[in-house]
């Protein structure tokens, strides 16, 4: 298997967003704006690379039984770190993400991936692994929120394009489910495959 | 692949695991606080800066509480320009910090949210500066005008489709307000 | 009247699925049914009751040791550990109930909703709901949480079984290929969810 592979992996065949469907939660949540997005799929980018190494080194010495709840404090821990690190540097990132902050620890994204790729794996295969299917993630949140924010308040990465307000129902709720449907019917045109 | 489970194994390794858990967050913690306290203190600073006139003293340090909200003195050469006041308030979305500065007369002399939990792109408008709801009170004295919206039957313009958060955040100067009242007739 | 407008708030206004993006995997997973998204309700109802609960309890303590940061390592443990116990408990006394209710227990625990509520309930004013700009708002006692929990999650059941009904009438209906499975149904959660956007400023 390459090594490219595994990356090119995440972002396309095995994409969290539009193919597994995984992490619906902050996919919708939180991009209200494009930077936004982009911002919560590197937070969870951060912790999916450093759960993958860890799990992936320590899975040979953890029992069976109580696999999962080890695999959750050590994604906690490092959604903690994250937390903190966010909280002292980036104090405005860590206000807009808010409650989705602490919500990465149960994204089935991260536990998925550990459960079904890095406990299996090398270390080095599972840090590409946690690489790849973060950016597939962050890819995805980061259009999304351009898609959503051009629609809804008609600026690109905060630079405002059209005046006015745009339509509203974008940022809000609805505007969410309906713009990520549409994006996941384009993604399934382009890259030809079936749910 | 992952060790056969017995009862000691697992409880030895689950241990040990938050026990390195732990340990790994009481480090960061220690390293981050000063940090995390230094970024909550600039936030503050930044926004009374932003709410009084020009001053050269450093009014964290003198500031004083008043029916619960904190004030800050902002002074000149020992002699008080403004007051800062910071209301903790509650909007749509849920808890909500603001600074509301005065100047001697009583006059807002302008407003910053500190934080907030409103929808982004919605209720978040108030913490644009340039948006109608705020640019219009600065200069004013809260005694003079109706301080609600428009809707309300009030004198100040709402944000569009934004009504509750334009109302909680009109509540919180008022309170302000009052505050700033109080302080005066102490002195 | 304080809990009565807690729960048209936590139901139509704020709901958590709908408005808030809480507990969507589940929401777009176990809708396919009625009787199944029935199932998942009841479990999650009672999960995020009790975990409300104890992690309300928790947090106390937390506070009182200065160690808040932990919240979030020690909140995922007390739910994972009380799901578990939850199932065995269930399997000892209940063995009917478990059997409807079993399959969705080991799924909870990813459940957003349960942690979201827990956190949302220690760190939010409760005030919010029905007093919009009061001053010095507090922290909700802890009556008033678990009712906020019990009231969010029923807003989360009847979002779910809404779905599940129009989503059986949809396996029906004729879509076009590429919209088949999730994108049709989040078009369907778009459309539910502007329905419930008629709602806010009720209270």
């Amino acid at each position: 298997m390459g090594k490219l592979k595994l990356i090119s992996d995440g972002i396309i065949k095995n994409n969290p967003t539009f193919v597994l469907v995984l992490g619906m939660c902050p996919t919708l949540g939180t991009t209200t704006s494009a930077i936004n997005g982009m911002g919560m799929g590197l937070a969870t980018t951060f912790v999916l690379i450093l759960s993958n190494i860890v799990i992936s080194s320590v899975a040979k010495i953890i029992p069976d039984k109580v696999r999962i709840p080890s695999y959750i404090v050590i994604i906690a821990s490092f959604v903690t770190i994250l937390q903190l690190l966010l909280q002292a540097y980036l104090p405005s990132l860590y206000e807009t993400l808010g409650l989705f902050i602490p919500l990465i620890v149960v994204n089935c994204i991260v536990l998925g991936r550990a459960e079904a790729f890095a406990n299996k794996h090398s270390v080095c295969d599972s840090a590409l692994d946690g690489i790849g299917t973060g950016l597939g993630f962050t890819i995805a949140l980061t259009v999304l929120g351009c898609v959503r924010e051009l629609l809804g308040s008609g600026s690109f990465f905060g630079l405002k394009l059209i005046e006015g307000d745009g339509m509203l129902a974008f940022i809000l709720a609805p505007g969410a489910f309906i713009a990520l449907a549409y994006l996941m019917v384009i993604f399934r045109k382009v890259t030809g495959k079936k749910a | 692949m992952a060790s056969k489970s017995n009862f000691t194994n697992m409880v030895v390794v689950l241990t040990s695991i938050c026990l390195v858990c732990a340990a790994i967050l009481g480090f960061v913690y220690s390293v981050t606080a000063e940090p995390i306290r230094q970024a909550e203190v600039a936030k503050i600073n930044n926004a009374i800066a932003s709410v009084v006139p020009e001053f050269n003293n450093n009014p964290s340090e003198e500031v004083f509480e008043v029916d619960g909200a904190q004030v800050y003195p902002a002074k000149m050469d020992t002699t008080v320009v403004g007051y800062a006041v910071k209301i903790k308030t509650s909007s749509f979305g849920g808890p909500m910090q603001m600074m509301v500065g005065f100047d001697n007369a009583g006059n807002i002399y302008n407003t910053s949210v500190i934080s907030h939990a409103d929808t982004p792109g919605l209720g978040a408008k108030m913490t644009d500066n340039n948006i109608k709801l705020r640019t219009e009170l600065v200069g004013i004295n809260p005694a003079s005008v109706n301080l609600s919206v428009k809707k309300d039957g009030g004198d100040i313009d709402a944000i569009t489709a934004a009504t509750i958060t334009s109302r909680s955040f009109l509540k919180g100067v008022d309170l302000a307000y009052q505050v700033f009242l109080k302080v005066q007739s102490q002195n | 009247m304080e809990y009565v407008i807690m729960f048209i708030s936590a139901i139509f206004v704020n709901n958590i699925v709908l408005s808030q993006f809480l507990g969507v995997c589940p929401f777009l997973g176990v809708s396919k049914r009625v009787d199944t998204a029935l199932g998942m309700s009841a479990a999650v109802t009672f999960v995020v009751a009790l975990a409300t609960l104890v992690t309300y309890l928790l947090q106390g303590l937390l506070v009182k040791l200065h160690i808040e940061f932990m919240q979030t390592v020690s909140f995922i443990l007390v739910i994972a550990g009380l799901v578990q116990m939850v199932e065995i408990i269930l399997k000892k006394i209940s063995p009917s109930l478990y059997q409807a209710l079993g399959i969705f227990l080991p799924l909870i625990t990813t459940n957003c909703i349960v942690l979201g509520v827990a956190i949302q309930v220690v760190t939010n004013e409760y005030s919010f709901i029905n007093n919009v700009g009061a001053a010095n708002p507090n922290m909700m006692n802890l009556p008033q949480a678990v009712v906020f929990a019990v009231a969010t999650a029923i807003g989360y059941s009847v979002a779910l079984i809404l779905f599940a009904g129009i989503r059986e009438q949809l396996e029906l209906s004729n879509v076009p290929k590429v919209f088949k499975g999730v994108p049709i149904a989040l078009i369907t959660a778009g459309i539910l969810a502007l329905a419930f956007m008629g709602f806010s400023g009720l209270v």
